[in-house]
């Protein structure tokens, strides 16, 4: 049985007590909001993209440690990027999630860093629905952008 | 003769079962409850040697397949103390029997304008079908609010039910474990000229129900949660209110005619039962409500209270401000459901930490999202005690929420 230090990571439990970019962007930033039907968490994902890049992200709403943490280490990550190195990530994350669509080969040229940590949640398979709610949002954001 | 618990763990198969060495404490019952031998021996004897269809062949096995059917709705309709046993009518479950009312009843009585009250600590089965005749019909939904520990708060009752067609109400709250004062309720409801219905899918499994006394029109639960198969619910309602309804689902064995024309419904209660029923879990179903009667409703109950005090008692002496028990303490008003907040541990990474002591509970919203919303929470613990609990679980839990603390300290 896999043990709780497995899902709670050190760096995980760090970004879920001192979440980074927790906040609001007014437009023309771009929002959108996501909701975990299982336990009621609710996420806000906050997009700035400026000439194809997303300049400023922030993150607001509740939710258990492992949703939370993995927004705060999404918009770290994100925070910067390119539109298209943040799908490539997006894309990469979920396949560490194990849920990516079809079975093509993770493009391993995208560099997790500390979002590696969360490789341990696709041992407790309810848990993969709470790393991948801010994610699933990042993408509607994106969405939003383009409009 | 009060209930013997260690004698009832017995009878529970599942209780037996140590997960990576761990004994199983189950205390998710709000949720689904474990089924005795009882329950799982009566539906494996019928799939094994009395399989067959209810209410249409003439051969032997038919015959005694429908008479262990309606057996069964006999035995629910005793235990209910229903007048009828053709006002038991078998659903899916709880929620398809308050959609059944609000698609054949609402539709039939309601208009635009008209007014069903409903309470703040309703489970969405009894919002979301109200809401859906909002939108079609143009109803208009009150709420009966509630009192900082939980209970209705009833000080403004009777200028919310003022022209109200429907009262529809819980009797046991699935999140905080109020039990409401069901027969004021309907007494109340009756005075200004409405309907009560009473959601009993957390009531009915926990202690004795009497439609007869509490002076319900409509009664609804579930067999999950009182040691029955799932797949079944139940409907109650007085005869004269079914007659007068017009059918929900069409098919098969609601009918006493069909014409090129049209059909003619059959009668009480096969009109509301179309298509093959749930036999199997009708008949498990039966076998649940005979195994509860053989504890005694007023000792499930008892022992529940009984429980109930001592998890109140030790969480709280054990955590003090650490824990936020929502609703009553007073374990006169309320089951033995316990819905808190440990610490700032988000609800489902506390259940995580539980589940690795074997401590099986409900963490999330309990699909009661406007209380949720009151309680200014978006998940609760949940911990639900049933007649197979025993006091050594109340002290897994705490030892187990003991440990959570280790993990999350910010």
């Amino acid at each position: 049985m896999p043990g709780l230090e497995d899902l709670y990571r050190e760096i995980i439990l760090d970004h879920y007590k001192n979440p980074r970019n927790r906040g609001e962007l007014a437009p023309p930033a771009v929002s959108a909001e996501g909701h975990n039907p299982l336990c009621g968490d609710e996420i806000q994902v906050y997009l700035l993209v400026e000439n194809g890049t997303v300049s400023d992200v922030r993150i607001a709403g509740q939710g258990c440690s492992i949703s939370q943490s993995s927004a705060s280490m999404m918009s770290a990550a994100v925070k910067g990027k390119s539109v298209d190195d943040v799908r490539k990530l997006v894309s990469r994350f979920k396949h560490m999630m194990s849920i990516e669509e079809g079975d093509s080969e993770p493009d391993t040229s995208v560099n997790l860093g500390d979002l590696e940590a969360l490789q341990g949640v696709v041992k407790f398979p309810v848990r993969i629905k709470c790393a991948t709610l801010a994610w699933n949002t990042l993408l509607e954001a994106l969405e939003g952008a383009h409009a | 003769m009060a209930l013997d618990v260690a004698r009832v763990r017995k009878d529970f198969p599942v209780l037996q079962r140590h997960i990576n060495g761990k004994p199983l404490v189950y205390l998710d019952s709000a949720n689904t409850s474990q089924k005795p031998h009882a329950v799982i021996d009566a539906m494996t004897n019928f799939l094994q040697s009395g399989y067959a269809p209810i209410n249409r062949s003439a051969y032997t096995l038919a015959a005694e397949a429908t008479d262990l059917f309606e057996g069964a709705r006999s035995s629910v309709a005793r235990f209910i103390n229903a007048p009828h046993d053709h006002e038991i009518v078998f659903t899916r479950n709880a929620t398809e029997a308050i959609n059944l009312i609000a698609y054949s009843w609402g539709r039939a009585n309601l208009n635009k304008g008209d007014v069903v009250v409903l309470t703040h600590m309703e489970h969405h089965a009894n919002i979301v079908p109200w809401h859906m005749l909002v939108q079609e019909l143009g109803i208009e939904i009150r709420w009966v609010p509630l009192t900082a520990d939980g209970q209705l708060d009833l000080s403004n009752i009777d200028s919310l039910l003022t022209g109200a067609k429907l009262f529809a109400f819980t009797a046991m709250s699935n999140v905080l474990g109020t039990i409401t004062p069901v027969a004021e309720l309907c007494a109340k409801a009756h005075q200004h000229g409405a309907l009560a219905l009473v959601d009993g899918c957390q009531s009915v499994p926990h202690m004795p129900t009497d439609v007869a006394s509490i002076g319900a029109d409509f009664l609804t639960f579930s067999s999950h949660k009182m040691c029955g198969p799932s797949g079944i619910g139940v409907l109650w309602a007085h005869e004269k209110l079914l007659d007068a309804m017009p059918p929900f689902i069409g098919g098969g064995n609601m009918i006493s005619d069909v014409r090129l024309d049209g059909f003619t419904c059959a009668e009480l209660p096969y009109k509301f039962e179309a298509g093959t029923p749930p036999i199997t879990e009708a008949i498990g179903l039966g076998a649940a409500v005979n195994y509860l009667n053989g504890i005694g409703m007023h000792n499930v109950r008892e022992h529940e209270r009984t429980i109930a005090k001592a998890a109140l008692h030790s969480l709280t002496e054990r955590f003090g401000d650490d824990i936020v028990i929502h609703g009553s303490q007073d374990v006169d008003v309320r089951g033995a459901t316990i819905s808190f907040a440990f610490r700032d541990v988000h609800p489902h990474d506390v259940s995580q930490v539980l589940d690795q002591h074997n401590v099986c509970v409900r963490a999330g919203h309990h699909c009661a999202k406007p209380l949720m919303r009151l309680l200014g929470a978006n998940a609760t613990v949940r911990a639900s005690f049933y007649l197979y609990n025993d006091e050594s679980e109340v002290q897994a839990l705490c030892d187990a929420l003991a440990d959570t603390g280790d993990f999350f300290t910010l």
